[in-house]
Formats: structure tokens, sequence, C-alpha cells
């Protein structure tokens, strides 16, 4: 019986398991535990959520293997776990503590300005952010298993994954009414191989799942994000950092099912308690904003 | 004839094509009376606690077991089979206990040993491209359970009268034999 691991197949297939899904950001044991008991369908290990490591500044890189080992051992579900863009050494140690998914991320201080992790180099699948169709089908094709919208992490403000979103899906139907002459001209300005714009062309959407996140801190923000095409959310500091993490994390979790029924999200939606302090956009200087640390 | 497939989170929309390549209409269905309305139900691949756990906040449970108990076929895939079952090994979350089976969950390991191999199924004449991620196993199984397929971890295919699982996703492949055995138990509940 022949065996294959690590296959395409295999990796956008976990991806595709966490569809209509919420992915929370989790720093500890009781954390996770709280985040799978409130219907997460993973959690992304970190040692700071992306509210603090904007806060507190300085380098933020991978989280301590053991963190990420113990939360591993507490939960069922799927562990991720953050390395530095082009941090290529980090995302093999975190294979090697047998990781279930790597998000090469922009929240953390990029490791190197030019390059990407070569992702076909592993056996575990990769997330990456992006911003548009350009970055999104390059992260893909260095071997990428899953996209989310970059967003603006720890900010609790939607508006710029909402954006960022909107760019992606209007760029997928601009594609679909393109010529084979006029795709070849689109592949060479969004610096990107033709076969997958083809490949865009004909599915009408990305090759792999496409989540949502940065800023998500309310149901109505997931309902928002799945209504305007997500494939399911990522939730970083809006959980953990509010005042009653358990109810809001299962209210989220009923939002991104539920995302087209008002009537349901307007009752899930009812004394959360206080959501986490959020920044407005603008007072972030071009220096502040994560989203811009790669494309 | 007209399926629906449970859409609280997973892999929905690739079982929907799955049965669309079958020649059969599908729906999502997330609510008692779309439950009520479907003559066969797919469970898909997904997170087990997280449906589970939506299963019991939005008061599911009651339908989809009625609908059971009058026969409607149900097909559970990955976190499908799991919830299907009526030991669970090691955990204690929801299940419906349809299927007399013990689930071993992850049993494969983590997502580094999640795998596709060639597997030889009862019943079909060539071997089943079958693709396993974070898949369960079924053990010790009950006197009317029929084993369809095993591996050395398990049971990986495995059906009790209206109840059909499989740990592998047929819906992430091309072939449609797993779909097209589900689809005639639903037309023998119709007939």
């Amino acid at each position: 019986m022949e065996e294959k691991f690590g296959t395409v197949k295999v990796k956008r297939g976990l991806a595709e398991m966490l569809k209509g899904g919420v992915i929370m950001d989790v720093t500890n044991v009781e954390q996770a535990q709280i985040a799978e008991k409130a219907g997460a369908v993973a959690v992304m290990a970190l040692e700071r959520i992306p509210a603090d490591i904007r806060k507190e500044g300085g380098v933020a890189r991978m989280a301590d293997p053991k963190l990420v080992k113990d939360i591993m051992n507490a939960v069922s579900i799927p562990v991720m776990a953050k390395v530095r863009i082009g941090h290529f050494a980090e995302a093999q140690i975190l294979e090697a503590i047998g990781i279930d998914f790597i998000d090469e991320s922009e929240v953390l201080t990029p490791a190197d300005e030019v390059h990407h992790i070569n992702k076909w180099n592993f056996k575990v699948p990769f997330v990456c952010g992006a911003r548009n169709l350009g970055e999104a089908l390059r992260r893909i094709s260095e071997g990428a298993a899953m996209i989310r919208t970059k967003g603006e992490p720890g900010t609790g403000n939607i508006v710029e994954a909402v954006r960022h979103m909107r760019i992606v899906m209007d760029e997928i139907r601009k594609v679909q009414n393109m010529s084979e002459e006029e795709l070849y001209v689109e592949a060479k300005e969004l610096r990107v191989p033709i076969d997958l714009l083809k490949e865009v062309k004909e599915l009408g959407r990305l090759p792999v799942v496409n989540f949502a996140a940065g800023g998500i801190a309310t149901p109505a923000d997931a309902s928002l994000m799945m209504q305007l095409g997500a494939d399911g959310i990522f939730v970083g500091s809006g959980i953990f950092k509010s005042s009653n993490p358990k109810k809001r994390a299962e209210a989220i979790v009923a939002a991104t099912t539920y995302f087209d029924d008002p009537k349901i999200l307007a009752k899930i939606s009812e004394d959360l308690g206080e959501e986490m302090p959020g920044i407005d956009i603008r007072d972030l200087t071009d220096k502040d904003k994560m989203q811009l640390r790669s494309e | 004839m007209k399926i629906g497939v449970l859409a609280l989170q997973g892999a929905v929309s690739e079982h929907m094509d799955m049965l669309k390549r079958v020649g059969v209409e599908s729906y999502p269905v997330r609510k008692a009376e779309e439950i009520e309305k479907v003559d066969g139900l797919v469970m898909p691949g997904g997170e087990s606690t997280t449906m589970g756990r939506l299963i019991q906040a939005f008061q599911l449970e009651g339908v989809i077991k009625k609908r059971f108990e009058e026969g409607m076929p149900i097909y559970g895939t990955c976190a499908g089979m799991i919830l299907l079952s009526n030991r669970i090994e090691g955990f204690d979350q929801f299940k419906f206990g349809f299927i007399d089976l013990k689930i071993i969950r992850n049993a494969f390991g983590r997502q580094v040993d999640s795998k596709e191999i060639d597997l030889n199924v009862k019943g079909f004449d060539t071997p089943f491209h079958a693709i396993f991620i974070r898949a369960p196993v079924g053990k010790d199984p009950g006197k009317n359970v029929e084993v369809l397929a095993e591996v050395p971890e398990g049971i990986v295919f495995a059906r009790e009268k209206n109840v059909l699982v499989s740990a592998f996703h047929p819906e992430l492949g091309n072939d449609l034999r797993v779909h097209s055995y589900f689809v005639d138990m639903v037309k023998k509940f119709l007939k």
C-alpha cells in the first residue's frame, strides 16, 4: 500500500476542513481550552497577541516551542503557530514538533525583506496573508495551502480586512471576464504565474481556502466578512482582549455559521460585555502598519 | 431526491459538488425545518467538537434523531463519522450514537501524518484513492456493523443500517463511487 504524505491535496484539504469555522489566537493552555470548548476549529499558539505586540514593540518572533507543545497536548483541534516572513528555520522547528499549520505572518517582525519561505519544501501546510490577488497568488505559487486577508492586526478595526477582501473578490471578478490575451498581460502586471491566473478564471475563486483576518472583534464583524465571501474567520486579539472571552468566542463561532441570519445574529450579539479597545487606522503611520511588511 | 449537507462548519461545498456530479440535487442545511425536508443527510468533515457544540446550541439533535429513526440515510465523513458513533476513546464530547463503533480520534497522528493511499473497499472492483486528514478510525464494531474497509490502524469505512461512515474524504478526490453508494441508500429509502 503506497502512502503519500504532505501532498497538495492533503495540505489544502486540511484548510478545507476549517471552512465555516473560527481560528482563535491563544497565548496559554487555559485560553486554548476555552477556545476549543467555545467551538474554535483551530487555535493559533503565540506568545503575545497582536494588540500587545503592537503596544510593546521590539522584535516579535516564533513562540517558545515548549508553549506550542503544551497547547498541542491540551487540545484535540489543530494547532497553528506563526513564523516570521522568510524565516524557514523557525518553520523547520515547528514542523519538527509536529505543528498542524504554519502562519508565515506579517504580525511578527519579518526576517527576510525579499524572500518568503519556499513552502513546497514542507509537509506542513502554510497560511499567508494577502491584501490583493497578486499577493495571494504569489503566496500560493510559493506553496501556501491557505490564504487570509492581512487586515490590520491588533487594532480591533475591521476596515482593512474589508478593504482586502473586497479587493481580492473584485480582482477575481475582473479576471473571470478577461480574454486569454488579457490574462497574459494581467499575469505580468500582478507578477504571478499565468497558470494560477487561468485557474482563478476557471474556478471563479482562489484555488485555496480564503479566510478573513485582522481586526475582527464582534459577531457582526464575522458575519460581514463571511457575507463578503470569506471561507472562515481568524480572531486574534478580539477574544482574549474582551471582558468575557468565553461568551464572545461562542458568539463569534455561531455568527460564522449563521452569518446570513440577522435574527440569530441579533440574539447572539446581546450582552457580550466590553469589546477590545479599538484603534482608528488613520492614527497609524505606515511604519505602524503590519500589512505593509511584505508583498 | 434532495440530499442535505449539514452546513454548520467544514467541507460542505465539496460534498455538494460530488453529489452534483452523481446527478443529485443537494442543499446546505443548518436549521431543523431544513433537515425535516431532505431525503438523506451528509455530515461533512471539519471539527467534530465545533459541530457538536453548534448542534447542541441550536437544538438540532432532536430533529436529526427523529429523521434517523424514520430510516433517513446519513453519511458522515471524518468529523461526521465521529459524531455518528456511540463511543469516543478519551474524549467526553457530543455524539449521536447511531453506529455501534468505538472511535479513536486523530488515529494516524497529527497533520504531518495525513496521507493519500489506495484502499481496498468491499464491493468495489478496484482500489479507492482515499485521502486521510487528521483522520479517526473505528474499533470494536457492534455485531450489526458491516466493515467496508480497514487499514492497520483500524476501520475506515463502515455501515450500520441507514448510517454510512468514512474516515477518509471522497469529496476531495475524483472517484464518485462512495457518493454513488450513499445515493443508492437514499434511493432505497425513498422506495
